[in-house]
């Protein structure tokens, strides 16, 4: 393929992955009842420009495909077919599989035949089906849908009685055994030929040999097509075009041909699957497995770029406009030869720094995504779950416009499918089990994501049975993770299910599953500089609170001093700072100074013990203690004085160096000199070990 | 020389010949391969890193990025000299396997750029210098002086791949 054509691929794949998660929710939002045609035309046009886009980059077996799904749309658009769930359910796997499809060929690894095969093989029959309904339809309006065999076809065809300028057309057709092999499907070919007119259909069965000897994959059979139709010879041609060079065609003219009764075996070939397939159907509900599981990580694929609406970038360039105003007028006052005065000065660089944070908050929204990219994949997570444990379950999702930074967002997505499967695999009950609890048979699992303080909070839950916490705490004492004779509140024995090494064994098939455990939800979360609780109540549900901060990029923090040295710890962490009095401060021996603060006996660590730095003061009394939280303990943090709060940029030491114990980056402050972040979830950490000690 | 200048490498048709930026170190005279010269610039104060090793003085903001800055006096155990306003800081950057790393060296003085033929590169005797075998490339004569080039890849590989610290890093 010329180099042109290549730089255009990863536009095509990016823009066909987005039509397809389109698609998707327009699939699940589809009422098999009472189908939106908008909807319809929306999915429509997805499979279409999918088609085309593939057709021009010579992807030939998603052309093929989406052809299919596009003659079947077409059925369903037309009204010629009646949306039903199961349509639906055929189509939903076919955005899995194309998904497969795209991702095989952008990743230039095999696709997987085998599942596209099944697949399409599935939607012919469903427009073989289709073209029937519609015939029947035609003639007797008031037929009910369900009776619609693919006899119909012939049989309706030769009810209909034919019009002065419509002319019967004998067409031989002859596909070579590879027709199959190349993605053609002769009973697609068909069903368009039944659009065009009345079709009569015969099949010559004679070659296909024993059935030892069948090739599956080979296409042995001819047939002999009466079509009658006002159309031209080459509309006709035309829909052999696919199979153009694979087959020969013969097609000529059968004047005073009356359409004759069908022969019973153009019914049988019919009704009885393409040889091609029908080898190839028993793998598919166990190719349906992996499948699922593939589709949920489809997110995580990585997307290099990003999608901005074009408000964002406006009020960007609003912003970048106000600064070259400003910096423009700052310039004159620089070049007038007499003395400026020094209160305009001061004017400009006022609104320079307003501006400037301007910018910087633009550029910041420019990352920031709504939620609803990481929830958009739940409808479709819940609606294949609940179907195949047979359990009714709702999909609440509140707050999908809540915006995080895209990393977050792209990092928080596994974590939340595995407690939304937690919720549905072992959270709802089976229906019996809710009535005979007193609950509706439909459970409902809910996505909640809402904004608190300066970070985001995302909650997982359910209304089913809550944990069976006797059989959490059972394990963990006899794990040794807690002693026998400690009580527990319900939360903390809840939370203990995080606790790496825990889910194993016979509490698997009641927490978790899959593998992962929950501890690696809660390291992935920790990762993300957020954390996670659980709730729980018996037998009313329970919930996961997730929190995480808005961007990895820019904290608010507090900066301290420590000697000369400057600290900047999070705003988030500080619950807040406070001038010991003498006799505050009790000493335990060996152990450390604590104090009193709210009823609490709070451990001071001296940030210039743990960082070998020099301090103005050593005694607890003249310096403050700060207390911050991290980790969901409390340390009473011991420094010299507080500066300023400003927002700071966030820089990785690792990058040039290494992780550095107690710090979590480093930033730039204003004179140009670096400052570095605490990592205060580690030094509470490192305090409460040398405590213990 | 402009401490604060960029330095332009400009390679001579002569391929086989490897042009060395040279630098003072007490009497020594070191070389590293210029090719992997960021910039040299002025010394300037830095910030402390807690609980590292004393050769590694802190960071510094290197328009925007923050890179450690190495005392090579202390590394290589020579005793500890004043910054003067001849103290520069040769920031070098090389690629290692976890990526492209920027770090900043303290040094005395920097002197010239020589070019070094590869045949003029001697094996490092095994006795007679203070730095651990390893991290020289070996000894060139250039000027009737003795030049000591040194093998920044190794440098750089023993301080930033160090054993994670124990204690708190494993729970993060």
């Amino acid at each position: 393929m010329s180099l042109e054509m290549v730089q255009f691929h990863d536009a095509f794949f990016e823009e066909a992955f987005e039509s397809l998660d389109a698609m998707e929710k327009a699939l699940l939002d589809l009422d098999p009842g009472s189908p939106n045609a908008e909807a319809i035309n929306s999915i429509f046009r997805v499979a279409h420009s999918i088609k085309g886009g593939s057709g021009m980059f010579s992807f030939n077996e998603i052309t093929s495909f989406t052809h299919t799904l596009e003659t079947l749309l077409d059925e369903l658009r037309a009204g010629r077919m009646p949306v039903t769930s199961s349509i639906i359910d055929l189509m939903l796997k076919s955005t899995d599989v194309l998904r497969g499809m795209l991702r095989a060929t952008q990743h230039k690894t095999p696709i997987d035949q085998q599942a596209v095969a099944d697949l399409q093989f599935d939607l012919e029959q469903l427009v073989v089906k289709g073209a029937a309904f519609g015939a029947l339809t035609a003639v007797a309006p008031d037929a009910a849908p369900a009776v619609a065999a693919p006899t119909a076809v012939v049989a309706a065809a030769a009810a209909r009685l034919p019009r002065p300028d419509e002319k019967t057309w004998q067409i031989e057709f002859k596909p070579n055994e590879q027709l199959l092999v190349r993605g053609n499907d002769p009973s697609r070919m068909f069903a368009e030929l039944a659009e065009l007119g009345d079709v009569e259909l015969l099949v010559h069965t004679d070659a296909v040999p024993a059935f030892a000897d069948l090739d599956p994959e080979l296409c042995y059979m001819t047939w002999t097509i009466i079509l009658t139709t006002d159309l031209t010879l080459d509309t006709i041609r035309s829909v052999f075009e696919w199979a153009d060079g694979d087959c020969e065609l013969s097609i000529t003219e059968a004047i005073g041909m009356a359409p004759a009764a069908p022969p019973p075996s153009a019914a049988a070939a019919l009704a009885a699957p393409v040889p091609g397939t029908t080898a190839a159907s028993p793998p598919k509900a166990v190719a349906a497995e992996p499948e699922a599981d593939k589709s949920t990580k489809s997110a995580s694929a990585d997307s290099t770029s990003i999608r901005v609406s074009i408000e964002k970038i406006d009020e960007l360039m609003n912003t970048v406009g106000e600064i070259v105003i400003t910096q423009s007028m700052l310039m004159q006052f620089a070049q007038s030869t007499e003395q400026p005065s020094l209160d305009r000065l001061r004017t400009g660089l006022t609104q320079l720094e307003r501006n400037v944070r301007e910018l910087q908050e633009s550029v910041m929204r420019v990352r920031m995504l709504p939620i609803s990219f990481a929830f958009s994949r739940f409808p479709r997570l819940v609606r294949d779950l609940s179907q195949r444990l047979n359990k009714q379950i709702e999909l609440k999702m509140t707050g999908e416009q809540t915006e995080l930074d895209k990393t977050v967002l792209e990092r928080i997505g596994d974590p939340l499918v595995h407690l939304v499967r937690n919720s549905i695999d072992h959270g709802i009950e089976m229906p019996e089990a809710r009535i005979a609890a007193g609950k509706s048979a439909v459970g409902t699992v809910y996505l909640n994501a809402y904004h608190r303080g300066g970070s985001i909070v995302i909650e997982v839950g359910d209304d089913g049975a809550g944990l069976n916490l006797e059989r959490i705490l059972t394990k963990a004492r006899a794990k040794g993770l807690v002693a026998q004779t400690d009580t527990l509140s319900d939360d903390a024995i809840a939370n203990l299910i995080f606790l790496p090494g825990f889910s194993t064994a016979d509490v698997a098939t009641d927490l978790s599953g899959r593998g992962v455990g929950m501890d690696v939800v809660r390291r992935n979360i920790k990762d993300l500089g957020g954390t996670v609780e659980l709730r729980t109540q018996q037998g009313r549900g329970s919930s996961a609170i997730i929190s995480l901060p808005l961007t990895l990029a820019i904290v608010d923090g507090q900066s301290v001093a420590v000697g000369d040295e400057i600290y900047i710890v999070p705003l988030v962490t500080i619950i807040e700072s406070l001038r010991l009095k003498p006799g505050m401060v009790s000493r335990v021996v060996g152990r450390g100074d604590v104090f009193s603060f709210r009823g609490d006996y709070i451990p001071i660590i001296r940030l210039h013990e743990v960082f070998n730095a020099q301090p103005r003061h050593h005694e607890l009394e003249k310096g403050l203690v700060m207390v911050v939280e991290g980790d969901g303990r409390k340390v009473g943090m011991f420094v010299d004085e507080l500066l300023g709060q400003q927002q700071v940029v966030i820089k990785s030491m690792e990058v040039n160096y290494k992780r550095v114990e107690g710090v979590s980056g480093a930033t730039i402050l204003g004179e140009g000199s670096v400052a570095l972040i605490l990592d205060v979830p580690g030094l509470v950490r490192f305090a409460s070990e040398r405590i213990a000690a | 020389m402009n401490p604060n200048g960029h330095m332009k490498t400009e390679r001579g048709p002569e391929c086989a010949a490897q042009q060395v930026l040279t630098f003072c170190l007490g009497a020594e005279t070191y070389g590293v391969d210029i090719l992997r010269v960021q910039e040299i610039r002025g010394w300037a104060p830095v910030t402390r890193i807690p609980q590292s090793p004393t050769h590694v003085l802190g960071v510094l903001n290197l328009r925007g990025s923050i890179v450690p800055i190495l005392d090579l006096r202390v590394r290589f155990s020579l005793e500890k000299a004043e910054f003067t306003a001849l103290t520069v800081i040769v920031v070098l950057s090389v690629t290692t396997a976890a990526g492209r790393r920027e770090f900043g060296l303290v040094v005395d003085s920097v002197s010239d750029v020589v070019d070094i033929d590869a045949g003029d590169l001697k094996e490092t005797p095994s006795l007679g210098s203070r730095v651990t075998g390893e991290f020289i490339k070996g000894l060139a004569t250039v000027a009737d002086r003795m030049l000591i080039l040194l093998n920044v890849d190794e440098l750089i590989r023993r301080d930033m791949e160090q054993v994670e610290p124990p204690a708190m890093a494993g729970a993060a």
